[in-house]
């Protein structure tokens, strides 16, 4: 690029390139410093000796959290309600984006549908009411409480819906002078023609429910049923504020609360870290098809 | 984007289509049948509890249920609106939600312009790679982060302090210093992934703009008022429109795992009182008339937003 640069634009440059490395080590410097003291040994992380590197490297907080039975079952509780809320968010946000996205001439009753879906984005009964409901149908307690309740993401279905709008319609006209049905269109030219689109809702759907914890919280009456976060909430966010339990002054001796409580605050984020460059390449475009439409 | 591109084909086909379209096509019924599953879901769901927010005007006894519960009017607004915290609530509510808005609005547009000055595409990518992480942990993650880090004891913020001569700050027990923490840490979460937004608009500003007013002798500073600014005007206008419905919201998710009783003058929130005269205390009818309140207000002011954006902006929801 063929430019002359003026002093103050070098001073400019210079300083934007700062400010923005700054910016972006800040981000990530907690994040770093919580995963060294995570391999730490105990008493360097209690006396504060770790930085942003481990200090008296050591596995022996992972190895603790990893021979705890509640760990694997709040991740087995985890995986169910990924899954199945996986499927079940997919299945109903395709088959409620395809009808909206009809002309009200092709599909009459396209606006008050779409109405009565957009008004729970707007207005909600609250807390305790969804509790009642949740608990009058019978649904406590299991891996349904986590996913029937959220079960019609309304911004994901927009994000689509928008999407099939755009794609162009000359191949359904096509495939419907064929004799081709809406159920074989939807199935055999919007979801092959939408994978990019639908690629970023199953990442956000994904990290939806790994990250969701308040609905494990209420709907889940024993502690064994927890899904992760939940069960981390408990252990990372609620013994801080009351005495520890019988059970961690016991293991104290071993292994610092601080170097355990970082191992599965590493443990729990993991699995975004993972899916995160991908996330990265989708969350864009999933971003722009949301925020600009015709 | 690809909506703008392709738009203009699918008008002109839509009326080619209603004259072509088959028999089979024509019919409606497989469009309701798709419908069905997800609209009995969402009548159960978020409908049911609609109606069951009818227990904010019971006196709401669990063993008796919603039928058979005691009618008790307004006593239960009566009753909240008189106990001595429900006015710092909503006050704290307020005013959490709204630096936090306006925090939110500032410091990615401020972030989105200096990372369009940036020409090294690496660096930017790198930029990007970083501050959009937080946006995707869970405020559990980050809060355990936070509390870590902020420890009056251990963490590594009061070490740091010390170091340079200054007393430690117990910030996650202390009022004067929760409401700042909210506001930072959710800035430190959400302003990378907020500033997606400005960079689309960013890049979709007439490069023809630049080019006339570097050739009427602007400078870079001058480029970036009178072009870029007004280019971005649109996007700020709409986010800040949008944000109207949010003064309710505070952050449920964030002053939950972050407050403690000590903090509850300055950090509880309608969110968290509502929490716990419901779920803890098991006052339900109290608890629905505080969440019916917040939520009619809401929709209100959602209301007003969405109408001035659609009139200002032009914005759809659908």
């Amino acid at each position: 690029m063929v430019e002359r640069y003026t002093l103050s634009r070098k001073l400019f440059i210079v300083f934007n390139y700062t400010i923005l490395a700054l910016l972006s080590v800040i981000c990530l410097l907690p994040l770093v410093h919580v995963l060294a003291v995570s391999f730490s040994s105990s008493g360097a992380a209690a006396a504060g000796y770790v930085k942003l590197w481990p200090v008296e490297f050591t596995l022996d907080s992972y190895k603790y959290v990893l021979g705890k039975e509640q760990f694997f079952l709040s991740i087995g509780m985890t995986l169910k309600r990924v899954s199945v809320g996986l499927i079940v968010n997919m299945v109903l946000t395709v088959l409620v984006a395809y009808p909206l996205s009809k002309e009200v001439q092709k599909f009459r009753g396209r606006t008050v549908y779409a109405w009565v879906f957009v008004f729970t984005m707007l207005f909600n009964g609250g807390l305790i009411p969804l509790y009642m409901t949740v608990r009058y149908t019978g649904i406590l307690d299991t891996v349904w409480a986590l996913v029937l309740p959220s079960a019609v993401p309304i911004f994901n279905m927009i994000l689509l819906l928008n999407f099939f709008r755009g794609l162009p319609k000359e191949v359904e006209e096509a495939a419907f002078m064929d004799g081709a049905g809406h159920w074989t269109s939807l199935w055999k030219i919007y979801v092959p023609l939408s994978t990019p689109a639908l690629a970023t809702i199953t990442l956000f759907t994904m990290v939806f429910h790994w990250n969701s914890w308040f609905d494990g919280l209420i709907f889940m009456n024993s502690p064994s049923n927890y899904p992760l976060q939940s069960y981390l909430q408990t252990i990372v966010i609620q013994q801080n504020f009351s005495s520890a339990s019988l059970e961690s002054i016991a293991v104290l001796q071993k292994i610092s609360d601080r170097t355990f409580k970082s191992a599965q605050i590493f443990l729990g984020s993991l699995p975004i870290l993972l899916v995160y460059p991908f996330l990265q390449k989708f969350f864009m475009k999933g971003i722009v098809l949301g925020s600009v439409k015709g | 984007m690809i909506n703008q591109k392709t738009e203009p084909k699918g008008m002109n086909t839509a009326s080619a289509s209603s004259l072509g379209a088959s028999r089979k096509s024509s019919s409606q019924l497989p469009l309701h049948l798709m419908i069905l599953p997800a609209l009995i879901l969402i009548l159960i769901y978020s409908y049911g509890p609609m109606l069951g927010a009818i227990i904010a005007f019971q006196d709401f006894n669990p063993a008796l249920g919603i039928f058979r519960s005691k009618w008790s009017g307004l006593e239960n607004f009566r009753y909240v609106m008189a106990l001595p915290g429900t006015m710092q609530v909503i006050w704290n509510t307020l005013i959490i939600a709204v630096i936090k808005i306006v925090a939110g609005l500032i410091v990615p547009i401020i972030v989105a312009l200096l990372l369009n000055e940036v020409r090294k595409e690496m660096f930017k990518r790198t930029v990007q790679t970083m501050v959009y992480l937080p946006h995707f942990l869970s405020w559990i993650i980050l809060g355990g982060v936070l509390i870590d880090i902020l420890s009056p004891t251990q963490g590594i913020v009061n070490q740091f302090l010390n170091w340079l001569g200054i007393d430690s700050i117990y910030f996650l027990g202390s009022n004067d210093w929760f409401r700042p923490v909210l506001v930072m840490s959710d800035v430190w979460k959400e302003f990378g992934f907020n500033t997606i937004v400005y960079l689309a608009a960013l890049t979709s500003i007439n490069p023809a703009l630049y080019e006339a007013a570097v050739i009427d002798g602007a400078s870079r500073w001058k480029q970036t008022i009178n072009v870029t600014l007004p280019g971005m005007a649109p996007i700020i206008v709409l986010t800040a429109t949008l944000a109207l419905g949010q003064v309710l919201n505070a952050g449920f998710d964030q002053v939950f795992n972050l407050y403690s009783p000590q903090v509850y003058e300055t950090g509880d929130i309608i969110d968290t009182f509502v929490y716990r005269i419901g779920m803890v205390d098991a006052q339900y009818g109290v608890a629905t008339a505080v969440g019916l309140f917040k939520s009619v207000v809401s929709l209100i002011l959602l209301s007003v937003s969405y109408f001035l954006a659609y009139r200002f902006a032009n914005y759809r929801i659908f």
